[in-house]
């Protein structure tokens, strides 16, 4: 059995609640409260994973989420499973199961491994350089390559079973961050009658405050944990206070607009989650914000620094006192500040074995007296040159430091242990506050960038805002919060606090060296294997901004995005560059701070709930006789009727032909409908078409072209006038919404002096349009009191009427050539309208047809689809519409625009009609048009925008856009295909009727 | 995301609004006088400041109204909302 190295009790487990789960297929044991990182350590399991680049053994190294190698897969291979979980952030529960990735075949024998013994030739750039060429070995060897040997997790292959969600919150302050500061801030805050948040990404408050035992650390004369207990009981009670747990911000927009992901049930087993919400985006808008997101420790750059073994020394201090797991059985700590002999002092405590290495000549601190009282060793002025052990540390060497810091002396001193914990300062966590806009500042004396201007109502308190020392950030933190909070008085004010301060300071980014730098490996980004050589390479090659030297060696565009890494680098940087740090700047930070899993963002809006489905109220009937739908925007339109087994081309021609035969019947009421009304209603139409209203009678239909400012073509439709003011507008399917944002602009902003007023009624009326030879009996049939016949209700020409009692609008116009009606009624009526012209049309064999008839139907007598056969290119003089463009009116949308230069170009692409050499051959829609094939570069002249087989015709006919097409009437073209090339001839595109014989047959 | 004061609603989330470009550009009254450079300076173009802009922005899923906004295209700050056909403010 391996050994337990849970040394000690500790309060924030639950020792009564054992977990087994499994790590690489191995059965381990942790606590209730334990993360898979503390529990794995209390087994001894330090070794995770593989870094990226150089596949060298990498273990545990912090306890948050700046986690840089503890990166694992969880979930077991079913639709559970996770990639890139960090676990030092997983709480274990019952039947967990992690695997390391980026390892292949396995963490322990790595066949990627063999990078760390070639690694002189990865400098950095090395995927930019060495896989840019041959360009064609890409896809065949380096990327795949790549891929083999250096995956980052896998993705799960089936849909997620688990629920998400989105939910709004407003509030008046929200404090992000539950430590010592955020817990104050979030009492004053709440006491003064403020609605307040708290939010914090752990499962329980307190920060690293809540596990300092030092007797150094007094609040009002209690040890300073035992005062945080006390006030996280005391906020518990606060009415105006939620505290959400287990809640981490993914980003801070302008505003005071946050988003928060909430975890409901990341901790929890797969049988106590069925069903439940595994986590929910909060939405917030705060008034105000106060940001105590703490700081974390940096690490030391020096060689060979990323052993398993090696870690942040805050965090073996985390390890040993929250969850009371030793890192290791011989610790050395190596340090260049008063902070990590905490760490030394609690190991002591627990009678583990310890030794400090520290950079500095002295240190003064209360702290460091106790450690050389307790017997550690401590090596001043020495520095780590170099560690030996492959998957777990097993020793290191120290050297004696020249006065200068920049060299080494002396002999070099072996140290056996099995633990390195190294602190090389602090770095406040100003992600979120450079998210939201905020303007940093540096300071020299500890090289901090610091929160300086803010864009939004905003502070930051405590240790993110540079207050490193317990007196400091509590005094701070209050009069901070008093002033922002405008509260007189607080529960606080007459605080003590009592802390140990530090005095030396000494900070070298790269720590020096026996060897030369090309010898050495000192890393900086350890999850992406970028070291301090790396960067000296990019500066020699010329790069300077640090957004280019990140890129170039990839430091800090891991999944941590750099937390750990970036200071350094830019110390870096700025040494070499002998430029000032702070006017470096930083990299940018972007959202999210923590990844954010796809079912967050997305929340409810999968599936059906993807987008709002619009029916029609006839959309029942179609489905009751098997209509095959198609998609038109949001809108379900039926497609084609197949009847028994007919596919779709069978089900058109049957459908065409009766249309054209006897009857058929389409539903066409997702059409745009726009009700106009005022006494400028036809001035008004004058100026949104291209061609004149102000003539048209009472009772009368008008087709309309609408254009663009630019004279292209934007909507088409027909528009009856229903009354002396009032109109009624029809349009694209799909542009209904956005025709009638056209027109209320240019109503409200360019002519708010015309008297017009604008409503959609598109989803008030139900159409069903019945056309053919028959369609006239049919009326008659439905509508005994009218009187059908070319001079009373003449084609373009529109009657009220009644069925059964209800109100109807006839229009007589058609979209398919043939002699048509479109019986505009109330919706709710809509689907007994359709059911009541079946019953009529029974005698007839009215069909009903979808959008694939309607489109052939219409192909045939050359009617344009507007976003089919145009594609905001096209001009009506393009199309061959010239006769709707008036050359009377003074002005109309897009009119000036149809006399620019490039608008009357004769060798514009053009409509026309295209006919194949084999009748019984189909172009397809999109096809490219040529001339000359052997030409090269080839020239593409146009393409095939509606392409059918007529069953009217008995041929092939087609739609298409020509280069100069107006001129190629008769002429031979090609359409080169993928296996053959198809010849054609440039025709007329009325193909069908071009006498329009059949409106009035 | 910011927060845009409708003149006609008050405070409502960006997501309820859409943007309509730079504001004041009138529509020539008689667009046949122009020369094409006229017409083109009018049709295409716009001056895409960083800084203070005055810009037109649509209450969409709100009353539906147009109006005018000042903001600084830098860091989203609005510093004055007022209707179609008023004046811009002049500081
Ligand atoms: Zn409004």
């Amino acid at each position: 059995m391996s050994e337990n190295f849970r040394s000690t009790e500790t309060k924030f487990l639950d020792k009564t609640n054992r977990i087994s789960f499994k790590y690489n297929g191995k059965k381990y044991y942790g606590y209730k409260g334990d993360t898979l990182a503390s529990a794995l350590l209390s087994n001894g399991v330090h070794l995770i994973g593989r870094s990226f680049k150089y596949h060298r053994p990498r273990g545990i190294m912090t306890c948050g989420s700046e986690e840089p190698n503890a990166i694992v897969q969880i979930g077991g291979n079913g639709p559970f499973t996770e990639p890139n979980v960090r676990a030092t952030e997983q709480e274990i529960y019952e039947g967990l199961e992690a695997s390391s990735q980026n390892c292949w075949p396995n963490v322990k024998f790595d066949v990627g491994g063999i990078n760390n013994f070639i690694s002189p030739v990865i400098p950095a750039g090395f995927y930019y350089k060495t896989f840019m060429w041959p360009k064609k070995l890409w896809y065949s060897l380096y990327e795949p390559a790549i891929r083999m040997s250096a995956g980052l997790g896998k993705s799960p292959t089936q849909p997620d079973p688990e629920l998400y969600d989105h939910n709004y919150l407003h509030c008046d302050v929200l404090v992000v961050g539950g430590g010592i500061s955020g817990i104050i801030a979030a009492s004053i805050s709440a006491d003064n009658g403020n609605n307040t948040v708290l939010i914090d990404d752990k499962n329980s408050l307190g920060g690293s405050t809540i596990f300092q035992d030092d007797e150094n650390f007094k609040i009002d004369d209690e040890i300073s944990s035992v005062w945080l207990n006390n006030q996280i009981k005391n906020i518990k009670n606060k009415k105006n206070l939620i505290i959400k747990h287990r809640t981490s911000l993914a980003a801070y927009h302008s505003y005071n607009y946050l988003l928060a992901r909430e975890n409901l049930g990341d901790h929890k087993s797969l049988n106590e989650r069925s069903n439940k919400l595994r986590q929910r985006l909060w939405k917030i808008r705060a008034k105000k914000v106060i940001l105590a997101t703490g700081s974390i420790e940096r690490p030391l750059i020096f060689n060979n620094n990323d052993r398993p073994g090696v870690m942040l020394a805050n965090s073996v201090k985390k390890y040993i006192d929250y969850f009371g797991v030793r890192c290791g059985n011989k610790n050395v700590i190596f340090t260049n500040n008063d902070s990590a002999y905490e760490t030394a002092i609690s190991l002591n405590k627990k009678g583990i074995n310890v030794t400090i290495v520290d950079i500095r000549n002295y240190s003064s601190s209360i702290l460091v007296k106790n450690a050389k009282n307790a017997g550690i060793k401590i090596y001043w002025n020495h520095t780590v040159v170099d560690t030996k052990g492959y998957r777990r540390i097993k020793s290191i060497q120290i050297m004696e430091m020249s006065n200068d810091g920049t060299n080494v002396i002396g002999s070099k001193i072996n140290l056996v242990c099995d633990n390195l914990s190294i602190s090389g300062g602090w770095t406040p966590m100003v992600h979120l506050f450079t998210q939201s806009g905020g303007k940093l500042k540096f300071r020299d004396s500890d090289q901090v960038f610091l929160p300086n201007i803010a864009m939004s109502d905003q502070i930051s308190i405590g240790s993110c805002n540079g207050n490193f020392e317990l007196d400091d950030i509590i005094k701070n933190t209050i009069s901070d919060c008093k002033n922002f909070l405008s509260s007189s008085t607080t529960d606080f004010d007459l605080i003590k606090v009592s802390c140990p301060k530090q005095k030396e300071n000494k900070n070298i980014w790269l720590l020096p060296n026996d060897k030369p730098l090309g010898k050495t490996k000192p890393f900086l980004d350890f999850q992406n294997d970028s070291t301090a050589k790396d960067i000296k390479l990019a500066m020699r090659e010329g790069f300077r901004s640090i957004e280019h030297v990140k890129r170039y060696t990839t430091t800090g565009m891991g999944t941590d995005q750099g937390k750990l890494a970036n200071m350094h680098a830019l110390g870096i940087i700025s040494e070499t560059a002998g430029v000032k740090m702070g006017s470096l700047g930083t990299t940018t930070f972007r959202p999210p701070y923590t990844p954010l899993t796809f079912g967050t963002i997305v929340g409810r809006n999968v599936g059906t709930f993807f987008d709002i489905t619009r029916k029609t109220p006839m959309h029942a009937w179609h489905e009751n006789h098997k209509a095959k739908f198609e998609n038109v925007g949001q809108w379900k339109r039926a497609w084609f009727y197949p009847k028994g087994n007919e596919n779709m081309d069978q089900s058109v021609q049957r459908e065409s032909k009766a249309a054209r035969e006897s009857a058929g019947i389409l539903d066409a009421s997702t059409l745009g409908k726009i009700d106009i009304k005022g006494t400028d209603a036809s001035e008004f139409l004058n100026r949104v078409y291209t061609n004149a209203w102000s003539k048209l009678g009472i009772g009368k239909c008008r087709y309309g072209l609408m254009l663009n400012e630019d004279g292209m073509v934007y909507d088409d439709g027909v528009t009856t006038r229903l009354s002396e003011n009032h109109y009624l507008m029809t349009t694209t399917t799909g542009g209904a919404a956005n025709v009638l944002s056209k027109l209320e602009d240019y109503l409200q902003t360019e002519w708010p002096e015309l008297d017009v007023w604008l409503t959609s009624v598109t989803d008030h009326f139900a159409t069903a349009s019945v056309c053919g030879p028959n369609s006239k009996n049919i009326l008659k049939k439905l509508f005994p009191n009218i009187e059908f016949n070319d001079e009373t209700f003449p084609h373009m020409s529109f009657k009220n009427a009644e069925l059964d009692g209800i109100h109807c609008r006839i229009m007589r116009i058609s979209f398919t050539g043939e002699h048509s009606y479109e019986i505009n009624i109330e919706s709710k009526y809509g689907k007994s309208l359709w059911e009541k012209c079946m019953d009529a049309g029974k005698e007839f064999n009215i069909t009903p047809y979808g959008t694939e008839t309607m489109h052939l139907l219409r192909a045939e007598k050359g009617f344009i689809i507007v976003g089919q056969d145009t594609d905001g290119t096209m001009t009506p003089i393009d199309l061959q519409m010239d006769w709707i463009v008036s050359k009377k009116k003074y002005d109309f949308i897009g009119k000036r625009s149809l006399y620019r230069s490039d608008t009357m170009r004769e060798d514009r692409k053009q409509l026309v009609g295209l006919l194949t050499d084999n009748p019984s051959e189909i172009l397809e829609e999109g096809a490219q048009i040529v001339q000359d094939e052997k030409k090269q570069p080839i020239e593409m002249l146009g393409h095939v925008t509606s392409s059918y087989f007529s069953p009217n015709l008995n041929k092939s006919i087609a739609l298409a856009v020509v280069k100069n097409g107006k001129k190629l009437k008769g002429q031979k073209l090609l359409v080169p295909m993928k296996d053959k090339t198809i010849k054609v001839t440039v025709s007329d595109f009325i193909f069908f009727d071009s006498k329009n014989e059949r409106l009035n047959a | 995301m910011f927060i845009i004061t409708c003149p006609f609603c008050g405070e409502r989330d960006q997501s309820e609004f859409s943007a309509g470009g730079e504001a004041h550009i009138v529509r020539p009254k008689q667009p046949t006088e122009l020369s094409d450079d006229e017409w083109a300076d009018f049709l295409f173009m716009r001056k895409n400041i960083k800084g203070i802009q005055f810009e037109r922005w649509n209450h969409a899923h709100g009353c539906r109204k147009w109006f005018n906004v000042v903001r600084d295209t830098s860091n989203d700050k609005i510093y004055a909302v007022y209707k179609m056909g008023e004046k811009p403010p002049s500081n």
